[in-house]
């Protein structure tokens, strides 16, 4: 059987985590291809329903990006979306669904390294957990 | 002040004088109150001008087809033409103060009126009873001097109301109404224990009344905590049924099988009051190569799709301000528990921000603001 490779959707914010997902790449610095990056102007234009529509699509991890507290381009977008993050998580655990495949972490734009570091615990991490259970799922 | 109003002739007709009392005695310029339509079997929502109207008001009729808190903001949302009285039970006091936090329902010229719920029925219920020449009030009133609601025999409560925990209009962690008319564990045949805020209604009015100054009865506490507890087993053991029932994407799937995304269960929830929700919009109409291509990748895809996503996505977006009416099981024409879903996950996410759908109008969403302080545990590694 082919070895499991887990399929991450992040959604990164314009400012931070994509700038610093773009200076790990112009750093070469290597990470797994295992993530699908959608940019974002701000984590605070997340909405809920993008990350409800990745894990019933069978995602098996989604990695949310934003800018360290304080720091948000736009003031207070990362603090928002930092409580729809809470309720997200609490949301799925109610529902029998594994919170811990939805990641939130701040990460600069100067920190390409930690991105990489990010992304690679993810991918490990998810790898151990396996395959999301909606994967390949016809009747959501 | 609070105290003892005589019941004249009969206890609705005592609560309509209360009513006819706002309305002429110019303390509001309109009264949001059910009343018996014309046929005589639905009781409706309406806003009334004419005090003559008043004689078909029923304002302790077991039935609620809407949520008051919803029509409320249609009367109100966009500047009335004068001060409304708004005659609603606690579900719909608390969904009125959700919606004020939105702006879908504008508090500022309102006196709330909150009446004693003694348990309702669904419509369908309800006009069967009224058809066979059943009064559903005057029982009710009768358990309710004795400190008791329930159904009559043979009939159930919606199933919101059965898990209830917050019948009384300004008890427990509720925002208090400028009027409260107490119905339960008081004499309701002969004395009706009102209370009455100063604040937009005048000291008048307990005058006009003729209000008896009295301390709350030992009765009524001991009556309302009776069934506020056994409420609060009742929901308890729902929530316990739900997540023992759901516990994984595989019986979630099960918890919401008979779905047909109607999406009935949105159009009567209070609090969903989006204008420009995404599940109104064209969004989900996808070009009939997609669900092809699904049907490729995933073996076959339900139709209509995205049933699941639509549920996860309401409660994302609005439980955690879920005041539990129940309209939504009542709306569900397959039988989904819905309410105990809601009202199960949103205990969850309540807690997790301490809030209290329907508490205090000054509060604001949970998902509307944020404190720098907060969740410090969220975007950090482990």
């Amino acid at each position: 059987m082919e070895e499991f490779e887990p399929r991450i959707v992040a959604f990164l914010c314009n400012w931070c985590t994509y700038t610093g997902a773009d200076l790990a790449g112009t750093a070469r610095i290597q990470y797994p291809p295992n993530v699908r990056i959608i940019r974002l102007m701000c984590s605070g234009q997340l909405d809920p329903i993008y990350v409800a529509k990745a894990v019933l699509e069978g995602a098996d991890g989604v990695l949310i990006g934003g800018c360290h507290p304080g720091d948000c381009h736009y003031q207070s977008g990362n603090y928002k979306a930092r409580r729809r993050v809470a309720v997200i998580h609490q949301v799925l655990a109610q529902l029998g669904c594994d919170p811990d495949r939805v990641w939130l972490r701040w990460i600069s734009a100067s920190e390409g390294q930690y991105f990489a570091d990010t992304v690679t615990e993810m991918v490990a991490a998810i790898r151990e957990k396996g395959p999301s259970p909606f994967r390949g799922q016809w009747s959501i | 002040m609070q105290g003892w109003l005589e019941v004249e002739d009969n206890t609705e007709k005592t609560v309509n004088r209360l009513l006819e009392a706002l309305l002429t005695g110019g303390i509001v310029d309109g009264l949001l109150v059910p009343l018996r339509t014309p046929d005589g079997r639905n009781v409706v929502p309406t806003l009334v001008r004419d005090p003559a109207l008043l004689a078909r008001a029923a304002p302790l009729a077991p039935v609620l087809p809407v949520n008051g808190g919803t029509v409320l903001g249609h009367v109100t949302a966009t500047g009335g033409l004068g001060r409304v009285g708004a005659v609603l039970r606690n579900c719909e006091l608390r969904a009125a103060v959700e919606l004020s936090k939105v702006r879908q329902v504008l508090l500022d010229d309102v006196v709330l009126v909150g009446v004693d719920c003694l348990g309702t029925y669904g419509v369908d219920e309800y006009v069967r009873m009224v058809e066979e020449g059943v009064d559903p009030v005057a029982p009710a009133l009768a358990a309710a001097r004795e400190g008791r609601v329930e159904p009559l025999p043979g009939t159930t409560f919606r199933p919101g109301c059965t898990m209830c925990e917050q019948p009384i209009p300004g008890a427990g962690e509720s925002y208090p109404p400028h009027v409260t008319v107490g119905l339960l564990g008081v004499p309701n045949g002969e004395r009706l224990w009102v209370t009455v805020r100063d604040e937009r209604v005048g000291e008048g009015l307990a005058g006009v009344l003729g209000l008896e100054p009295a301390a709350e009865p030992p009765a009524r506490v001991e009556a309302v905590g009776a069934l506020v507890a056994a409420r609060t087993a009742e929901r308890d053991r729902r929530f316990a049924a739900f997540r023992g029932r759901v516990h994984d994407p595989a019986s979630l799937l099960g918890e919401f099988a008979t779905c047909i995304r109607c999406q009935n269960c949105m159009r009567v929830c209070p609090i969903c009051y989006c204008k420009e929700c995404i599940f109104r919009t064209d969004v989900f109409d996808h070009p009939s190569a997609r669900y092809w291509d699904w049907a490729g990748r995933k073996g076959g895809v339900r139709l209509p799709s995205d049933t699941l996503l639509f549920h996860v996505t309401r409660l994302l977006h609005m439980v955690h301000a879920c005041v539990g009416c129940g309209m939504c099981s009542d709306g569900c024409p397959v039988g989904i528990p819905v309410a105990d879903v809601f009202r199960a996950v949103g205990q969850a996410v309540q807690a997790r921000f301490g809030y209290v759908p329907g508490r205090d109008p000054a509060e604001e969403m949970v998902i509307a603001t944020f404190r720098e302080d907060e969740l410090g545990e969220l975007g950090k590694p482990e």
